[in-house]
């Protein structure tokens, strides 16, 4: 058989269990050879299932071992990674989590997957100086209302129909995760400023004023795309800067 | 010689001809604190191609105590398929940046239509494949700027249209492209059994002269469709008995070499994976020894 054929049959018996193991393997004798490729089916499952144990934890320790290694198979089992990279295999898992049947009735296990996500993007990111407050300092008042900001590349800000971000600092530690005291939505801001990732819940008004701030709209801009009761813009820049969020302005 | 100072260790040059170990975050803070512990450190390229970040500060500071070993387990090698160049590109570009004393890959493939398979999956030894893993090795040296290593596998099939012994495979990819082989003691011990043939006449057949490093790692029981065992190439535990003797005779015929415990699952206390370096520090002597001994009787 031609190279190209073999290997073309040996990775699609791999990827469907329906299928025998390749002819090309099978004994001379004709005796199976099942519980032999196996170990291939087994070593990819593991290898897969295990990069996704490792990139959502705090999802694993929510649902449990068992439940996740199931879930996890089924991604495995329909998104194969696109490269030899597995440190970002796994990135579209919380959509996958979104539409899983089972696990419809645990309706903030996608947005704890979305943050776990950006937690380990920000971990790999590249490495930038982040702006600090003193580099503000130095502005004129009536300069800051066409300041714009250039996000720090770990930077990562999500919007979540669920106390996302609570459940996921509950769930930090050895101790019983206790369920959030408030059960509202929540966005969060994930960043790298250095070597530690930090995640900060953004309070009310937050998000589209960061969101504004990140896509490339000014100070002023932003202000009034954040507006609610009682938004303090210089409150939330300062709270965005401290956190990292940003490696320049201009 | 009391401390491994950071400038000498930075300049690349050959891995020394002693033990090392496959680096691990979970073994850093014990790694800095102690006095410089294993000749080597070995590292999977694929881990370290994030843009930055934390594993990328550990490794500097790894590399800048220590010789390095980059590891490939991604590019594919084994496989019809043309190489991947951005693969290609980003092995360059943390061997640029790490200086390595060496990189290494697999007689293997990884990749096809379906996606990254995450396993060293097989292939025939005939002709027609010889002629591909050749090309391959040549671009790889192209590319990279380098000679590189390639290791034997573990394997659990055999195609029927295998008809080259994969001694002599390997014998002829190092003669034409120029490449060296890792020996990795562990995967010959796993395929003999696998495949019903005697580990130590394998060896005797290994193209020993282009050896650069050796693997040593622990595997797992199972059994076949037959009820025979099958060995499974696990790194999750110490090296077997049968294991330290064939490398014990490895390095009786080769003489001091690099070389590597891959624990990569189940990871042991640094204390734990520092004993497994030191007992193959200790049958490398004892080897050197023997070698002595038979040239003076």
């Amino acid at each position: 058989m031609p190279f190209e054929a073999t290997i073309a049959s040996f990775a699609r018996a791999l990827t469907d269990p329906k299928r025998p193991a390749p002819a090309a393997t099978r004994r001379r004798d004709g005796r199976p050879v099942e519980r032999r490729f196996a170990v291939y089916r087994n070593n990819v499952a593991v290898a897969l299932i295990g990069s996704l144990e490792a990139r959502y934890p705090v999802v694993r320790r929510l649902v449990g071992d068992d439940f996740f290694r199931g879930m996890a198979g089924a991604y495995v089992a329909a998104e194969k990674p696109r490269s030899p990279m597995l440190i970002h295999y796994g990135a579209g898992f919380a959509e996958f989590v979104a539409r899983f049947p089972p696990a419809a009735e645990i309706a903030y296990l996608a947005d704890v997957a979305r943050l776990e996500n950006a937690w380990v993007e920000a971990y790999h990111a590249a490495d930038a100086g982040a702006l600090d407050l003193d580099a503000l300092a130095a502005i004129t008042p009536d300069a800051f209302e066409t300041l714009r900001f250039r996000p720090h590349p770990a930077a990562r800000l999500l919007g979540f129909a669920h106390p996302a971000a609570s459940i996921w600092a509950a769930s930090q530690g050895d101790g019983e995760p206790r369920a959030p005291e408030v059960w509202s939505a929540e966005d969060a801001l994930v960043t790298r400023p250095d070597a530690d990732v930090l995640v900060r819940v953004l309070p009310p008004g937050g998000f589209a004023f960061a969101a504004a701030l990140f896509s490339g709209a000014s100070l002023g801009e932003a202000a009034a795309l954040g507006a609610c009761d009682g938004f303090d813009p210089g409150a939330h820049l300062v709270g965005l800067v401290g956190a990292g969020a940003f490696q320049s302005f201009r | 010689m009391t401390s491994l100072k950071p400038a000498a260790a930075r300049a690349a040059g050959p891995l020394p001809r002693r033990a090392g170990v496959g680096f691990k975050p979970e073994h850093f803070e014990a790694i800095l604190a102690g006095p410089p512990a294993v000749g080597f450190f070995e590292v999977h390229a694929e881990t370290y191609m994030g843009d930055g970040g934390p594993p990328h500060r550990r490794l500097e500071a790894i590399r800048a105590r220590y010789p390095l070993s980059l590891h490939g387990v991604g590019l594919s090698i084994g496989s019809p398929r043309p190489l991947d160049r951005e693969h290609l590109a980003r092995l360059r570009a943390l061997i640029r940046r790490y200086q390595p004393a060496q990189f290494s890959e697999h007689l293997a493939w990884s990749s096809h239509d379906e996606g990254f398979l995450a396993d060293l999956l097989p292939l025939p030894y005939n002709e027609e494949t010889l002629a591909v893993v050749r090309r391959h090795i040549d671009e790889t040296q192209e590319a990279l700027g380098t000679r590189m290593l390639l290791e034997n596998p573990s394997t659990y099939v055999q195609f029927s249209d295998s008809v080259i012994e994969e001694t002599e495979f390997l014998a002829e990819i190092a003669e034409r492209t120029g490449c060296g082989l890792l020996l990795d003691v562990n995967n010959v011990f796993v395929r003999a059994t696998n495949h019903g043939f005697d580990p130590f006449a394998y060896l005797a057949d290994f193209p020993l002269r282009h050896v650069g490093e050796i693997h040593l790692a622990g595997y797992a029981d199972a059994v076949d469709d037959q009820g025979a065992p099958l060995l499974i190439d696990a790194h999750n535990s110490p090296v077997r008995a049968i294991v330290w003797s064939l490398y014990e005779e490895a390095v009786r015929r080769l003489g001091p070499t690099p070389t590597l415990i891959e624990w990569d699952n189940d990871v042991p206390p640094w204390p734990g994976l520092l004993a497994e370096a030191r007992r193959a520090e200790t049958a490398m002597t004892r080897a050197a020894a023997w070698g002595a001994l038979r040239h003076a009787v």
